[in-house]
């Protein structure tokens, strides 16, 4: 009984699903406009988390030794540093590396070049270029160090830390990024009700031309399931199509937005991600579509059940 | 669930059944009547008279305000939603504006009530066009609703109210739309139904029709019954 009344719902789902031609176009289009900017939010956030991960990849601090530190010396700071779970990387630059890539730097400054040659001893201390995991966490990190400058006990290793110098800029920076991702899931989450509420209300007024069927259907003798059942199915099945309307929508509009996009926000580009996590973002809008669809149907009909 | 006092040739009684609105719409005031089983009742009143909502009463659509209504021993406003589902199965009705499901075929819309009880494929491919044919619709099996004419549109909402044999034919007003021919057309398959064995009320306000059928006739008046005789006439 219960599989003979689930093969005759999902049958009529779909003739319904085939048969209201206007309303399903109508539908379709609705839920196609509100999963697509759905799914807008999604590359929103994708380009918006890339970009401010490459500003954050920006920001470091230095520490810049003394020449005379021992190089065992350093080699145990740095270990220390990367016990800390503030740190993300510690890169050693020694001294012979460094008045490498100083000379690299300046290989066409003859000038330069030759009053190196004038000295007798290499000039450039060693250095620590250090990331944290995130921007705020900067200011542990030189307290660690200044901390460190202090207990090692009268002669200290360490020459200059820059963070000191750059603690406005770092600080300004963390703190607009901290706003953006504040702003951005905002937005997202504001956008996202009101893309809820839209493909609820299309439902709704999908299954208020239905309302005498319903009754007739309730004083036939039908049961809420099976009264239900098919509105649920066409529900579904709007989700569905749009989903896999608003998919291949993005393919276009995704290769015209990718030169735009990574112009602007600097490296993202939106086609990469839109074919890398093709997957996730069809798993994303298909579930989605399932689900409002189902459940605005669901809760639609439940009105007109009284009877 | 509490049991029918009256007699048991009764299969519908209702007891002093009161519905009110609002406090000065009394839409039901005290009606009492029972009706036997394979009688046909026609129930005559003019527009507001109470008529539909006594049949809406007896479908456990509206609740009354006072008194009870019984189908055999049950008190239906005591039912739950399920066995109200149950309970409207053993009910056929028909409606003035026909009440068809717009968007499927005459096969389906008969096909529905008999799939709504849980009825086997093998069963509803076998009794739809049988129920079809026998209201005279056999060679407009497949059309739509919108395709039928008024009185075609009637035999199709009878030919669904009778394919699960109820025991029991609720008829509301059900010429109210159609044309003398149509009219009697009807009034003769409301006829046969209660030859072979189904209690049928029926509401109108055709006198042409009550007439004709030479049955019991109710008439109700602002909410009350003011006349109820066998082999009744229409008068008002």
């Amino acid at each position: 009984m219960f599989w003979m009344n689930t093969k005759r719902i999902v049958k009529y789902g779909f003739i319904n699903f085939w048969r209201n031609g206007f309303v399903t176009l109508a539908s379709i289009l609705i839920m196609t406009v509100t999963l697509f900017i759905m799914g807008s939010l999604i590359f929103l956030g994708a380009i918006l988390d890339s970009s401010l991960n490459q500003i954050k990849n920006k920001v470091d601090i230095n520490v810049y030794f003394v020449t005379t530190a021992p190089e065992e010396d350093i080699i145990s700071l740095k270990s220390s540093l990367e016990q800390l779970s503030e740190v993300s990387s510690v890169e050693y630059v020694s001294r012979e590396q460094a008045i490498e890539e100083f000379k690299k730097r300046h290989e066409n400054d003859q000038l330069i070049l030759q009053a190196l040659q004038e000295l007798d001893d290499n000039p450039l201390g060693a250095h620590f270029n250090i990331r944290a995991k995130e921007t705020s966490q900067y200011e542990s990190i030189a307290t660690f160090l200044e901390n460190y400058q202090t207990s090692s006990g009268g002669v200290s290793i360490v020459d200059k830390v820059n963070f000191f110098q750059n603690k406005i800029a770092i600080e300004k920076l963390s703190n607009i990024i901290l706003s953006i991702d504040k702003l951005s899931f905002g937005v997202i989450i504001v956008f996202m009700i009101i893309s809820i509420l839209i493909i609820f209300n299309t439902i709704r007024l999908a299954i208020y031309t239905s309302r005498e069927e319903i009754s007739v259907m309730k004083l036939v003798g039908a049961g809420n399931f099976y009264v239900r059942g098919p509105f649920v199915i066409e529900g579904i099945m709007y989700g569905v199509s749009s989903a896999l309307i608003a998919l291949a929508l993005f393919y276009p509009v995704t290769i015209w937005m990718a030169p735009l996009t990574e112009d602007f926000f600097g490296g993202a580009n939106i086609f990469n991600y839109y074919v890398n996590n093709f997957a996730q973002i069809f798993v994303v809008l298909i579930l989605s579509g399932v689900f409002l669809g189902g459940v605005s149907s669901y809760l639609a009909v439940k009105k007109y059940l009284k009877i | 669930m509490t049991e029918n006092p009256k007699k048991n040739g009764n299969i519908i009684h209702f007891d002093n059944v009161k519905k009110m609105y609002m406090e000065n719409a009394i839409a039901l005031d005290g009606v009492t009547l029972s009706i036997g089983k394979n009688e046909f009742v026609s129930i005559v009143g003019h527009s507001g008279a109470g008529k539909t909502t006594l049949l809406k009463m007896l479908l456990a659509e509206e609740k009354p305000t006072d008194g009870k209504v019984y189908f055999n021993t049950t008190d239906v406003h005591s039912l739950n939603r399920k066995n109200i589902t149950y309970y409207r199965r053993k009910i056929g009705t028909v409606f003035q504006d026909f009440r068809l499901i717009p968007s499927k075929t005459a096969y389906e819309n008969v096909a529905f009530a008999m799939e709504a009880c849980g009825r086997e494929d093998r069963e509803i491919e076998l009794d739809v066009p049988y129920v079809l044919d026998l209201v005279d619709l056999g060679n407009k099996i497949w059309n739509f609703p919108n395709e039928l004419s008024g009185g075609e549109k009637q035999r199709l909402a009878i030919a669904r109210a009778i394919v699960n044999q109820p025991e029991v034919l609720i008829a509301d007003e059900p010429t109210g739309n159609l044309d003398p021919i149509n009219t009697y057309e009807i009034a003769q398959i409301l006829k046969k139904i209660n030859n072979i064995g189904t209690t049928v009320i029926l509401t109108t306000h055709n006198k042409g029709v009550i007439d004709s059928l030479n049955s019991r006739v109710v008439t109700m008046e602002n909410g009350k019954i003011i006349r109820d005789n066998e082999n009744g006439k229409y008068i008002i």
